[in-house]
């Protein structure tokens, strides 16, 4: 059996989450502190991946990034850099597909921390980053662990938009999932349940880590 | 002395309504503030504070102007560094008491001094979730005097506290912020609690 459809798979998730958790920070901090029509405007296109089938994304990305034309053209002139039919165009892609799973969970943390907390720490003389690091990141960990195991798990199982913008080339943009839908397409039924049982057990494991975590996390107070 | 001269508009159950202080505080003195609910205490004190602004007004501070709308100014809650005390202590779950004390302040022996006070040297390295209420409200209280404010601001700070432990603790407040040379201001449901420690009473209509 070829294992580099699960690697790739594996490789694409982490360079995914661990992107998403970087520029997902800020931006859930920034969504989380009042409202304003940029913040709901912006929010929106965050969450559109949710609701938008995959196949619709994958096609606006791959007609944005074509090297035709557009930004496509322009980088590729410039940079030398191509996302369509490409690894990194699979990161790009994903980024984008699993956003709203890194911000909306920790968002929603932030917003239901009671403002006074942050309030506490700014009158004891603390900066903005200092309460942000010290006082409001420690106590949303749950929030923060569930973000980034949807993430990862999210992109574990991303066909449609992987599909579109990146094709099925062995070894650079074909992940598990496409592995599977050709396997099976090929009558190759032993392949296809040997990647299947791969993505199904490291899903479940960590979906069980998570639990196990959470659980752990939740002490019982004094009565 | 403190000059306090504010107007905002509040937000209430019956609509909106405007909160209007001018008062003068001496120095080193304790303030009891009192008023029916939804007059406007704690805007009072998150105003002075520095976690609210008002529409207008002025906050002058021992000669620092901490706040002037009319010249723009509005020095931020780090820079007028009053202590507070929530009304819901806003406690960090994720800190230990000696932790809280610890963000506040380096200075151990203070932390110590303000442990013996609170009568928390033994839970010390509990978190908030394992203190009873009365517990949580002395710790709320020596948070705030941890960084050894000019000006304490408290919200309802003996709300939970039994009443041998209010008793006992109401005297020896009174000693540190003596102590200390800190003007309080306090807020209270029960303006008896504070006769006798009390300089002065500002009414909130």
């Amino acid at each position: 059996m070829d294992w580099s459809p699960i690697w790739l798979t594996l490789r694409l998730a982490i360079i995914t989450t661990s992107i998403l958790f970087a520029i997902g920070l800020p931006i859930a901090y920034w969504l989380s502190k009042g409202r304003s029509l940029a913040k709901i405007v912006i929010e929106a296109i965050i969450t559109m991946p949710l609701v938008l089938p995959p196949s619709v994304l994958g096609f606006y990305l791959l007609i944005a990034f074509s090297p035709q034309h557009g930004i496509g053209l322009w980088l590729q002139q410039h940079f030398n850099i191509q996302f369509v039919f490409s690894f990194q165009g699979l990161v790009l892609a994903s980024v984008i597909y699993s956003m709203p799973f890194m911000i909306g969970p920790i968002k929603s943390a932030l917003q239901q921390l009671p403002v006074s907390l942050a309030q506490a720490s700014y009158t004891l003389g603390k900066t903005e980053w200092q309460t942000f690091i010290k006082v409001l990141l420690p106590n949303i960990r749950a929030s923060l662990l569930t973000a980034i195991v949807l993430t990862f798990a999210h992109t574990l199982g991303e066909f449609g938009v992987v599909l579109m913008i990146g094709g099925n080339i062995p070894h650079v943009t074909r992940v598990a999932s496409i592995a599977i839908y050709d396997s099976v397409e090929n009558m190759d039924y032993a392949t296809a349940n040997a990647y299947s049982l791969c993505l199904f057990v490291v899903t479940f494991i960590i979906v069980i880590a998570v639990f196990i975590f959470n659980k752990r996390t939740a002490k019982i107070p004094l009565e | 002395m403190i000059i306090i001269d504010i107007e905002k508009k509040i937000r209430t159950y019956e609509g909106y309504r405007l909160l209007q202080i001018n008062t003068a505080i001496k120095l080193n003195s304790i303030n009891c503030i009192t008023g029916s609910s939804g007059a406007g205490k704690t805007t009072l004190l998150k105003i002075i504070a520095g976690l609210t602004t008002p529409e207008k007004g002025k906050i002058v501070v021992n000669d620092g102007v901490w706040l002037d709308t009319g010249s723009r100014i509005n020095l931020s809650p780090q820079k007028r560094r009053a202590g507070f005390v929530f009304q819901e202590y806003a406690l960090f779950p994720n800190m230990t008491v000696r932790q809280h004390l610890h963000y506040a302040c380096a200075d151990d022996d203070w932390i110590n001094e303000l442990l013996h006070f609170a009568k928390l040297e033994t839970l010390e390295q509990h978190k908030p979730e394992y203190l009873s209420g009365g517990q949580q409200q002395r710790l709320a209280i020596i948070r705030a005097l941890a960084i050894k404010p000019k000006l304490m601001l408290m919200d309802e700070p003996f709300s939970a506290l039994d009443m041998d432990i209010r008793q006992a603790m109401i005297p020896e407040l009174k000693q540190l912020l003596q102590k200390f040379d800190i003007t309080s201001l306090i807020v209270t449901h029960n303006p008896q609690e504070l006769e006798g420690i009390a300089d002065n009473t500002i009414h909130i209509q």
